[in-house]
């Protein structure tokens, strides 16, 4: 890594919320029910980090900070490792591998479904995060695949806003930003397909 | 005479006792307040300055039926981990805002079909009243559940002190709204003031008390101070905290989660493993403090207390 890189402040900051939650179960800050809670703090990190991922290009675009990109596979992989702590923590600690109960919470709650798709689509874009796999997929099929990130993120805004009970400001503020990152996509889109037909 | 014990008084409830007055004498020995207590305790029903937070010891607590031998939640858990969205919607949040509440002087309006109507002051309608520990399990229908040990009364003793009419057939209990100390009133969350309401035969049921205290010393403001509803074998939502008012009505009363989402929460809201929430299962719940999940009991494990109220309902229906 080269000096000035900002793969490592930015790797420090990645795990900074884990840390985090670790010193808090360790000083035993986690309240009365520490499983939701840690339930509650991967889960919103999970989504942070997604939103994150999906803000690098468009920041690139618009502010000409090209370095940044060259943080964003990071980014992305972080948002899969808190992902998996979130569904760690549903297996393990809430449930306790009662896959009878796990399997009819998956079917039967429409807030778990979005949750498991949400998880499950972030899979196949960890394992080809490498430069290796890039070149077997080419660059094509592999960008086609990655676009499986905003499923993935549609599917975590659902799951965020279905298990809401009463106040939907807070999901609601998170689902604002990342209509605004997909809404940036769209009309970047739109503008090109409409500048090729003009200049065509 | 000594064969008609009912179970609830168990062989188990011996040791519970002994255990309970040995915490007490802890607790005064703690507060460094005995004489005082001791003094105070020579008037039945009286209030002891204990000096702790603002909490004060309550004399006279005697054993109550009904209770529990499971182990009980610690003061700890039972005040800093609260749903009373009126102080915010985080768990922690009624413990850190619910200090601004003031409790004193406390009125409720007692009206509907009832024969005395009035404003009544707290201290009159405790007064004379005979205050007993109910160590209750607490089911919240977010599936997580503790173990209480309440100090309050049946509410069915001051329902006869009110005298209702025969049109009475719900109570409806009515939250104190005062926005000016109740930081999460400020967003429409649900449909301020906190509404809740019993069938006439629930509120007289020996199980369902008014509860001014817990662990010997009266309520703090994140658990319901002054003065709250218990009814253990519903949701907790139902057991509606820092009531102003009691309206004897002929109609069921419109709940304020029942108004926010119908088709999730009911009037009924008895505890049923085999009535799922829409969102999630109801069949196993969290004992705060145990890592494991157990199986939630229908009506909470009072279904011999309570069952018969509900002969002939469709509880699918009627959730």
């Amino acid at each position: 890594m080269r000096r000035g890189s900002l793969k490592w402040p930015v790797f420090v900051g990645c795990v900074l919320p884990v840390l985090w939650l670790i010193g808090r179960g360790i000083t035993g800050d986690l309240g009365a029910n520490p499983i939701e809670e840690i339930t509650h703090e991967t889960g919103i990190w999970t989504f942070r980090f997604l939103l994150g991922t999906l803000a690098i290009t468009p920041l690139c675009a618009l502010t000409a900070w090209s370095r940044l990109m060259s943080v964003r596979r990071m980014v992305g992989l972080f948002a899969f490792f808190y992902a998996c702590l979130h569904f760690s923590t549903y297996l393990v600690l809430d449930w306790f591998f009662d896959f009878e109960a796990i399997i009819d919470d998956v079917v039967n709650r429409r807030y778990i479904t979005a949750g498991f798709i949400g998880f499950a689509m972030l899979i196949p874009l960890a394992l080809t995060s490498t430069h290796a796999m890039l070149r077997r997929l080419g660059s094509r099929r592999w960008q086609q695949l990655h676009r499986l990130v905003y499923v993935s993120a549609i599917a975590g805004a659902a799951h965020f806003l279905w298990q809401e009970k009463a106040d939907l400001q807070r999901p609601g503020i998170y689902i604002g930003c990342l209509a605004l990152l997909l809404g940036i996509r769209v009309w970047q889109r739109a503008r090109s397909r409409w500048r090729t037909r003009v200049s065509g | 005479m000594l064969i008609q014990n009912p179970p609830d008084i168990a062989s188990s409830e011996i040791t519970d006792e002994h255990a309970y007055l040995n915490r007490r004498q802890f607790v005064r020995g703690v507060t460094g307040t005995a004489l005082g207590v001791v003094a105070a305790g020579l008037v039945p029903g009286t209030v002891a300055e204990a000096g702790d937070v603002g909490q004060q010891e309550i004399q006279n607590v005697k054993p109550g039926p009904f209770r529990t031998d499971e182990p009980q939640n610690s003061f700890e858990d039972i005040t800093s981990y609260n749903n009373y969205y009126e102080f915010g919607l985080d768990k922690r949040d009624p413990s850190r805002n619910a200090h601004t509440l003031t409790t004193s002087p406390w009125t409720i309006q007692v009206d509907g079909h009832v024969a005395k109507p009035a404003d009544y002051h707290i201290e009159d309608l405790l007064k004379g009243i005979a205050f007993e520990e109910r160590v209750y399990r607490l089911r919240c229908v977010e599936a997580w559940s503790m173990v209480v040990p309440w100090v309050g009364f049946p509410l069915s003793t001051l329902i006869k002190r009110f005298g209702p009419t025969s049109g009475a057939k719900y109570v409806e209990f009515t939250t104190v709204l005062r926005p000016s100390e109740m930081p999460g009133v400020r967003r429409p969350v649900l449909d301020w003031p906190y509404v809740e309401g019993l069938r006439m035969d629930e509120a007289m049921h020996p199980l369902t008390i008014l509860a001014v205290g817990l662990y010997g010393k009266t309520l703090l403001n994140q658990n319901g101070a002054p003065v709250r509803l218990v009814v253990p074998w519903k949701y907790g939502f139902k057991s509606v905290k820092s009531i102003v008012r009691m309206r004897f009505t002929s109609e069921q009363p419109r709940t304020a989660w029942n108004k926010a989402t119908p088709n999730e929460y009911g009037f009924y809201a008895n505890v049923n493993p085999t009535v799922d929430h829409p969102r999630w299962s109801q069949r196993s719940e969290r004992r705060i403090g145990r890592f494991f999940r157990q199986a939630t009991l229908m009506f909470n494990g009072y279904d011999d207390q309570v069952a018969s109220l509900y002969n002939g309902m469709d509880l699918r229906r009627f959730y």
